[in-house]
């Protein structure tokens, strides 16, 4: 696992922040989820999210590629807005094609791995380079050859999803995203579905891509990984950023009560 | 390797014994069983014995199997069936992604037309077809086509529209249920990756709602395949028609009933092998191993005859 994923170009081109939340709001009809939520993710960063079950970091991370609409405030990606275009001082919303290609840059690792279960490993991998990108048959099993590889899974290219243990299958979720080289990649609980002996070689693959120098926003109950890779940790609750620092300073010595409590529960 | 030396050394009686002994007890007699499969057999027996001794021409069955005008028959309800079915499927389609639409007019209309079709016998359907020239006299696409309805609306027309409108309704259903049985987390990863809505629902849902939808919609063509005798209704020629017919002129009116009961059982009986094999290929990724074919069952069985070491086939 030694080859490059990760070229400098994918590290944002705006020059600012990969992403900018500012005051954002979010309502799933009358259950306010995101309060008001302000941060700034620079590039080549691995950002950390933790907070209790229903603290919204999920949600705000569906956000960030639109998954979910936000009600109020801006949210940027690499010095774009998402899901609408800025015209004279006017908000316009996004087609459901120009969404589409925002999110071509944008890697997403779900909790439950969301593989294709009709398609083996390595056709899932290929699928969105040859759907989205219109890259050829040929190329695009190159490189998804290559990509299992890097994720320790050579050897299970021909295989269907259901016959991949939950470890293996987060693994080749992860491929998957890192097939049409985003500039940015979303992680959303990758290791909560799995059996405790399976997330060591999950938090493997994320550790070398964070040493390569990826954009990660990681939503986490790992505070181990947290620590040990993360260059910035925020502790949501109840819609509303909590805490923010260097991880090991806030899970080291947390100044809020809330923050206090949420860690002497899951350290 | 390693060895535990502790445990090498010790005694081997005190080891239980490796193989116990079987069980060796008397079975439960299912004297009930036997009964109730003496009284079947006698039924049936009975049953054979009638028919048989009945004033039935059992020869005519054979001697008319291929005759000309129960192949027509035979051939136009086969065309039908297929013909009504594909209006069924695409009409079917387009309902379901109508029902799902966010355009309340879209989605009304399709509840609409699901209401009706279903709500109403596919007989009465059908006759509708037949006496609508009642309502149009005419038919006049302007520049293109204009003719009477009586000429226009053949009963080949009426047949196809009347069955493949109605099989539209209940396709719908069948293939709602099949999208809304597919995760929406397919649809999130496959937006994630950057695919249009188009593309998700194409290469990602619809194949996965196939394994859902495939089941429902082979029992719909073997339906449909006996709902068309009701086109004697507007007087198309379908097989129950050229039977009637063929029995009315030689004056083997039941022969030639049974005759198309032995036609629609073979019709019915390899479509359901078709639906087998059919239902198998979307079926993969889903388990983990697919069952093996009769086909490669019967090789892995003559190949372990002459092999015994030889593993199952596949």
């Amino acid at each position: 696992m030694t080859s490059k994923i990760v070229t400098s170009e994918t590290a944002g081109t705006s020059g600012g922040p990969m992403v900018k939340a500012e005051n954002v709001h979010k309502s799933f009809g009358s259950a306010h989820i995101l309060k008001g939520i302000d941060l700034e993710v620079a590039p080549k960063e691995v950002f950390c999210l933790i907070g209790p079950s229903g603290s919204g970091k999920s949600t705000f991370l569906r956000c960030i590629n639109h998954l979910e609409k936000i009600n109020a405030g801006r949210l940027s990606v690499d010095g774009e807005l998402v899901g609408y275009r800025e015209h004279n001082g006017k908000l316009y919303e996004l087609r459901d094609r120009e969404v589409a290609a925002r999110r071509r840059d944008i890697g997403m690792v779900f909790q439950r791995f969301n593989l294709f279960p009709h398609m083996t490993a390595v056709e899932n991998i290929m699928e969105a380079p040859i759907q989205v990108k219109g890259e050829s048959k040929a190329a695009a099993r190159e490189r998804a050859t290559k990509l299992l590889d890097r994720v320790g899974l050579a050897d299970k290219a021909g295989n269907y999803p259901s016959q991949l243990s939950g470890g293996q299958q987060q693994r080749v979720a992860i491929a998957r995203a890192l097939a049409m080289e985003p500039k940015l990649m979303l992680f959303d609980e990758p290791t909560s579905a799995l059996d405790p002996e399976l997330v060591g070689d999950v938090l493997d693959v994320m550790k070398d891509l964070a040493a390569d120098g990826m954009t990660m926003i990681v939503v986490t109950h790992e505070m181990g990984f947290a620590r040990e890779v993360g260059d910035s940790l925020v502790f949501m609750d109840d819609g509303v950023v909590v805490e923010s620092g260097h991880p090991r300073e806030v899970l080291g010595n947390p100044q809020h009560e809330r923050t206090k409590s949420f860690l002497s529960k899951v350290l | 390797m390693s060895v535990d030396v502790d445990k090498s050394a010790q005694p081997p009686a005190d080891a239980p014994p490796p193989h116990p002994e079987p069980i060796k007890a008397i079975p439960v007699r299912h004297y009930g069983r036997w009964v109730a499969a003496v009284v079947v057999l006698a039924l049936l027996a009975l049953l054979v014995r009638a028919f048989a001794s009945g004033n039935v021409n059992w020869d005519a069955i054979p001697q008319y199997l291929f005759n000309t005008d129960i192949l027509k028959g035979l051939r136009n309800t086969l065309l039908i069936t297929v013909l009504s079915m594909v209006i069924g499927v695409v009409g079917g389609v387009i309902l379901a992604v109508m029902r799902q639409s966010k355009n309340p007019v879209t989605s009304s209309v399709a509840w609409f037309y699901v209401w009706f079709f279903r709500g109403t016998p596919v007989y009465v359907q059908l006759f509708l077809w037949f006496n609508l020239g009642l309502v149009f006299q005419y038919i006049d696409i302007m520049p293109i086509y204009k003719d009477e309805w009586s000429d226009f609306m053949t009963p080949f027309l009426c047949a196809l529209l009347g069955l493949g409108l109605n099989e539209a309704a209940y396709m719908a259903e069948i293939c709602r249920a099949g999208l809304n049985a597919v995760d929406e987390g397919q649809t999130e990863a496959a937006h994630a990756l950057g695919m249009s809505h188009g593309k998700t629902l194409r290469r990602i849902v619809v194949p996965q709602a196939m394994r859902v939808i495939v089941p429902p919609t082979g029992n719909e063509v073997i339906n449909m395949l006996k709902t068309s005798s009701l086109v004697i209704a507007v007087q198309y020629y379908d097989l129950l028609q050229a039977a009637q017919n063929v029995g009315r002129d030689s004056g083997v009116v039941v022969e030639m009933l049974i005759l198309a009961a032995v036609w629609y059982l073979i019709a019915t009986t390899v479509l359901s092998i078709g639906q087998y094999y059919l239902e198998r290929y979307y079926a993969r990724g889903s388990s983990r191993q697919l069952p093996l074919t009769p086909l490669q069952r019967a090789k892995a069985r003559l190949a372990g005859g002459f092999n015994r070491s030889a593993g199952g086939a596949g």
